[in-house]
């Protein structure tokens, strides 16, 4: 009996919260480590919703890839105001969907390496790929790509499959950026020193740490974790003198999201502090707008490339599958 | 003779499940719709290669599991009392709850590059050692695997041997080899196709243990294929091509199989004899114990490290953690409903498939019903939940949100993939039974839930919990459909150790491990007492 | 070869809650029918001979060996159960043959000794058949054909013909009858049916239970001086 009543109770209660609710409710999608109780997501809503006085409700699935899927599953039904984490190897794909609308908003308080003038994507947050080696494994890590290439074949690393990760794109891009037409000759000799090549960076960073192989493909600012989190500066980047392969991450309105008011509101909020205080420490990547304060010194000594190595999105959109298939013939040898 | 009401229920359930297959294949085709060019695009010399290397590894896999599987389901037969039997068959169960990247890392605890046994490899090799990548890693987790799988299930089947052929084969003085020609080879050849073809197709679908382990992308399955085609490219078409492709390659190795088990029919009584005397020689007791302690330490190694690692985590503060509270009733929640459907959707067809052949004269070739309800359903394994879970999406997707029937999709998914488990552990059972009361049931008129409470039950009441438990224990270590697309309402226990090894979190990852590894050793015991109390 | 005494010394047993105790002397070459309600042990009694059982304590005696810890294969006794006798996937001539050689190595003599226990119990030209293709009694031929090979000095029948007709029933008594004139095995066989002991036995032991309680001659046991036990178990 009672339960009966109290199902009713909730039931009226939310039929008479909904039209409200439904006005001032904003849905974000995202990937997963976003949402995490350790991620940004949790503060980011804290202080969004101080600010709105709305509801904003994160979607998350496991990463940027699952989320384009996601959204050409969803097609024009979709929920989304407001996509959150694709990369810029995945935005021309997500425009080719005809599912999001130009951004209009200011870019001025965005920043990021060799800058940033979309219409559709606003960044929030980037990260170079970089090599992370085991201080206790090796003593003199590679200082450029082609050391890494020529070095000892009996020294192995560890990286992650382009054809199922994002890193391991990013790997492939970075070696094509650098090489050029010779990519295919230093994949060659680079095979030789690939322990394993892991499906995805939780099982390359996995197999890294557990001692299996003393250099692993990831991002200049993984060794800030082990040192802010874990107080331990065992694992550090390998700085590369020919540049390294950035990665910007970045959000999108969706078509159904430039109807509500709060999708420019949240774009606009999240190139400020409100939202990028939060990304160096939890997301573990370099804030692309303003924050409140310096970033914490450790962000300071980390590798900084000399120079950023970046395809455009439509560059990588065309080469992409030709890109692989080179590979694969290499690295299948 | 009357419509037997068990042949429908089999024919529903096959439905159930081309309805779930079938409809998922039709999203794809839908969306595929407009561009058939991926499908034509998806052959080409890297298929040829991907495919070769698929079947290679399926089938060593196969035969390097299941051949020393007969052997200690053998041992495990002859000696059906030792301390720490039942203890050795719980261990078995629990590889197929782990994740597959813990079973990789266990593995490479050991055997890795830097490894326990690296130092010894490396001496014994005169090289550094450089970790079991290739295919020999490959193989090992595969085995590791499917060793014990396949034990469990031969073990059922010798269960199943009257015996008083035992007891005659002891006063005949018939030495190991020649009673295991004479009794126990036929029972293993008659239950071989069934679980070689298990263990086969598990192996083609091998995904993450081959990426991880192969060391390359010389090692890569259709799977892998599959994977890329509808996560990374979205090539609907292609996805559909390849998965068909492997469906039809299955049915190929699965229909060799076949022609070389034998079926068995053999002259079925009660078993009257309580106790089966144990005459091992010295000699085979050695050999048994020595096999048994060989497979042991093989699985238990990579567990032991799996443990270890467990222990290293911060396990108080994950206990208290109200994420893995949720996950863990999630998990619990799903895999329960998931292994109840699966283990009623598996009766329906072994029940089924037993009155289909009761219908034929013994000297027919079986229908292609009977083959449809015995090994037809096996081939669920074969096409990749991601497949299933994306033509469903699309299908769906027009009902508005489609993401609220993501749990429904996560238990039908693991319930129809473990009834092939299920299958093979019932089964056996229910024919034993069948061949025994058939007649007096015709000849009583006991048909119905009654023959299936009074008759069949009280038979396969303990394969039926085994079945459960399998299937239970699957359920809780797949990631789930949904993890490729996503949804809040589904975190489960393997999708929240994935988000933690994801972003940096390897230790709370290893804890996480060594508490699913517990939660599915606590299944077994439950089920184990279960079946002791009645 | 002819039969052997078989003698239960003070053996006793426990299997769960239920103990047994037998004590019985079985004379060289005599045929003893063992009856009793079920439950009582009758099996039991037989299964301690065959060494399919092991007493708790007490001396299970063949002729002259103490067979109480020996190995089933090693005691000099066959035994034919109701059911299962023969190995399924064998056929015929090499069920009754595993009686000589159980890895079925065969020497010209042996062939000629199988051929022979076929011919006797009128199996000729069913060497290849399967059990399957047999019927009931035929089966039960073979295993009699078996114990012809394997020429043991006891022979225990666990109710072997009870799921025989009426005629073939009696014909395989008549069988086994002319078996033991032939052999003078000593033969110890579980029956329910008065008319197998009358037909067949010396002697009767009526086992109650777990206990020996009864053990005279055919002709005193189904007379009005037979324990009033044994009488209402036969129900006359």
């Amino acid at each position: 009996m009672r339960d009966r009543f109290l199902i009713i109770l909730t039931a009226s209660l939310g039929l008479a919260a909904m039209p409200a609710a439904a006005q001032e409710k904003l849905t974000v999608y995202t990937y997963e480590s976003f949402t995490a109780s350790w991620g940004p997501g949790p503060v980011v809503e804290k202080a969004f919703e101080a600010e709105c006085g709305c509801d904003l409700e994160f979607v998350a699935v496991a990463d940027g890839v699952a989320l384009l899927n996601r959204l050409k599953l969803e097609g024009s039904g979709t929920q989304a105001d407001i996509v959150l984490g694709l990369d810029t190897n995945l935005t021309y794909e997500a425009r080719e969907t005809g599912l999001f609308a130009p951004h209009g908003i200011s870019l001025e308080r965005v920043s990021v390496p060799g800058g940033w003038d979309d219409d559709m994507f606003v960044p929030f947050d980037y990260g170079y790929f970089a090599f992370v080696y085991d201080t206790e494994a090796i003593a003199t890590p590679p200082a450029s790509l082609k050391e890494l290439v020529e070095g000892d074949p009996e020294e192995k690393i560890v990286i992650q499959d382009p054809r199922t990760s994002t890193p391991g794109l990013g790997l492939l891009l970075w070696v094509k950026a650098v090489y050029g037409d010779d990519a295919q000759a230093a994949w060659e000799k680079l095979g030789q020193r690939v322990l394993t090549v892991t499906p995805g960076w939780s099982e390359a960073y996995g197999l890294f740490t557990s001692g299996e192989a003393g250099m692993v493909l990831s991002y200049t600012t993984s060794p800030a974790y082990h040192e802010i989190a874990e107080d331990s500066q065992r694992y550090k980047a390998a700085s590369f003198e020919e540049g390294h392969y950035l990665q910007v991450e970045v959000a999108g309105a969706t078509l159904k999201g430039t109807e509500n008011p709060l999708t420019a509101q949240f774009l606009e909020f999240m190139t400020g502090p409100g939202f990028q205080d939060a990304i160096p420490e939890t997301n573990w990547m370099f804030p692309a707008g303003e924050t409140s304060a310096p970033l914490n010194p450790v962000f300071d000594t980390l590798v900084e490339p000399s120079k950023t190595l970046a395809f455009t999105p439509e560059e990588v959109a065309q080469n992409r599958q030709r890109w692989i298939d080179e590979w694969l013939a290499v690295m299948s040898r | 003779m009357t419509r037997d009401r068990r042949i429908l229920a089999g024919i529903s359930a096959l439905t159930a499940i081309a309805v779930l297959i079938g409809g998922a294949f039709a999203g794809l085709a839908w969306e595929a719709f407009s561009d058939w060019s991926g499908a034509l695009s998806a052959f080409n010399a890297y298929l040829l290669r991907i495919v070769r290397f698929t079947l290679w590894q399926a089938v060593l896999s196969t035969v390097l599991s299941v051949v020393p599987a007969m052997l200690v389901a053998r041992a495990l037969a002859r000696h059906p009392a030792f301390p720490g039997r039942g203890l050795v068959l719980r261990l078995f169960a629990l590889p197929l709850a782990l994740p597959a990247i813990v079973a990789a890392l266990g593995v490479l605890a050991l055997l890795g590059r830097a490894g326990l046994f690296a130092d010894v490899l490396t001496a014994a090799t005169g090289a550094r050692w450089q970790g079991i990548y290739g295919l020999s890693g490959i193989l090992v987790a595969h085995v590791f695997f499917n060793l014990p799988l396949a034990t469990r299930l031969f073990l059922q089947a010798l269960e199943t041997i009257p015996a008083d052929q035992w007891r005659l084969a002891a006063q005949l003085g018939i030495g190991a080899r020649t009673g295991f020609r004479l009794i126990e080879w036929p029972v293993l050849r008659a239950a071989l196709p069934g679980i070689a073809g298990l263990v086969f197709m598990l192996c083609v679908t091998s995904f993450t243990i081959v990426l991880t382990l192969g060391g390359g992308p010389r090692a890569t399955t259709l799977e892998v294929a599959i994977y890329q085609a509808l996560r990374f490219d979205f090539d609907p078409a292609r996805a559909v091509t390849l998965t068909a492709l492997q469906i039809v390659l299955t049915a190929a190795v699965v229909a060799v199989l076949i022609r070389l088990g034998a079926n068995m029919t053999g002259d079925a009584n009660l078993p009257v004899a309580r106790r089966r005397p144990v005459v091992a020689g010295k000699f085979e007791q050695v050999a048994n114990g020595a096999l048994i302690l060989a497979a042991l330490l093989f699985v238990a190694g990579p567990l032991a490290a799996t443990v270890i690692a467990g222990l290293r985590a911060d396990l108080a503060r994950l206990a208290a953690d109200p994420a893995v509270h949720a996950a863990t009733m999630t998990s619990l929640l799903l895999a329960l409903i998931a292994a109840l459907l699966s283990v009623a959707l598996s009766l329906a067809l072994t029940m089924a498939r037993r009155a289909v052949e009761l219908r034929r004269s013994s000297s027919a070739s079986p229908s292609l019903l009977e083959r449809m309800l015995d090994t037809g359903a096996g081939f669920v394994l074969v096409v990749p939940p991601i497949v299933v879970g994306a033509g469903w999406f699309i299908l769906l997707r027009q009902s508005g949100n489609v993401f609220a029937v993501a749990p429904i999709m996560v238990i039908t998914v693991n319930a129809v993939m473990a009834m092939p488990f299920a299958i093979r552990a019932i089964r056996p059972a229910y024919d034993a039974a069948s061949v025994r009361h058939e007649r007096l049931c015709a000849s009583l008129g006991i048909s119905g839930v009654n023959r299936f409470r009074l008759v069949d039950w009280p038979s396969i009441r303990r394969p039926m919990l085994m079945a459960l438990a399998f299937a239970m224990a699957l359920s809780l270590g797949d990631l789930g459909v949904i993890a490729l697309f996503g949804s809040d309402s589904v975190q489960t226990l393997p999708y929240l150790l994935l988000a933690r090894m994801g972003s940096y979190r390897t230790e709370d990852a290893a804890g996480l491990a060594l508490f699913l590894g517990v939660l599915c050793l606590l299944l077994m015991m439950l089920v184990d007492n279960a079946r002791r109390r009645r | 070869m002819s039969g052997a005494a078989v003698r239960l010394d003070d053996v006793t047993f426990s299997y769960g809650e239920t103990s047994m105790a037998f004590d019985l002397a079985v004379g060289t070459g005599s045929i003893v029918a063992v009856m009793g309600p079920s439950g009582s042990g009758k099996s039991t009694l037989l299964n301690l001979v065959a060494g399919f059982e092991t007493p708790a304590s007490g001396r299970v005696l063949i002729g002259d060996l103490d067979a109480t810890t020996m190995s089933p294969a090693r005691r000099p006794v066959s035994m034919i159960f109701q059911e299962n006798n023969l190995f399924a996937h064998v056929d015929v001539a090499n069920n009754v043959s595993l009686g000589r050689s159980p890895s079925l190595r065969l020497s010209p003599k042996d062939r000629e000794d199988v051929a022979a226990a076929l011919a006797r119990t009128g199996l000729t030209g069913k060497e290849r058949r399967l059990p399957a293709e047999l019927s009931g009694g035929e089966r039960q031929r073979v295993a009699l054909s078996r114990v012809l090979v394997r020429d043991r000095p006891v022979l225990l029948l666990d109710e072997p013909f009870a799921s025989l007709g009426p005629a073939l029933r009696r014909e395989m008594l008549e069988l086994v009858r002319e078996l033991h004139a032939e052999r003078g095995m000593t033969i110890l066989m579980v029956t329910h049916h008065p008319d197998d002991a009358e037909a067949l036995a010396d002697q009767v032991a009526f086992v109650d239970e777990g206990r020996i309680a009864a053990f005279s001659a055919v002709e005193e046991m189904f007379s009005a001086s037979a324990p009033a036990a044994f009488r209402a178990y036969i129900g006359t």
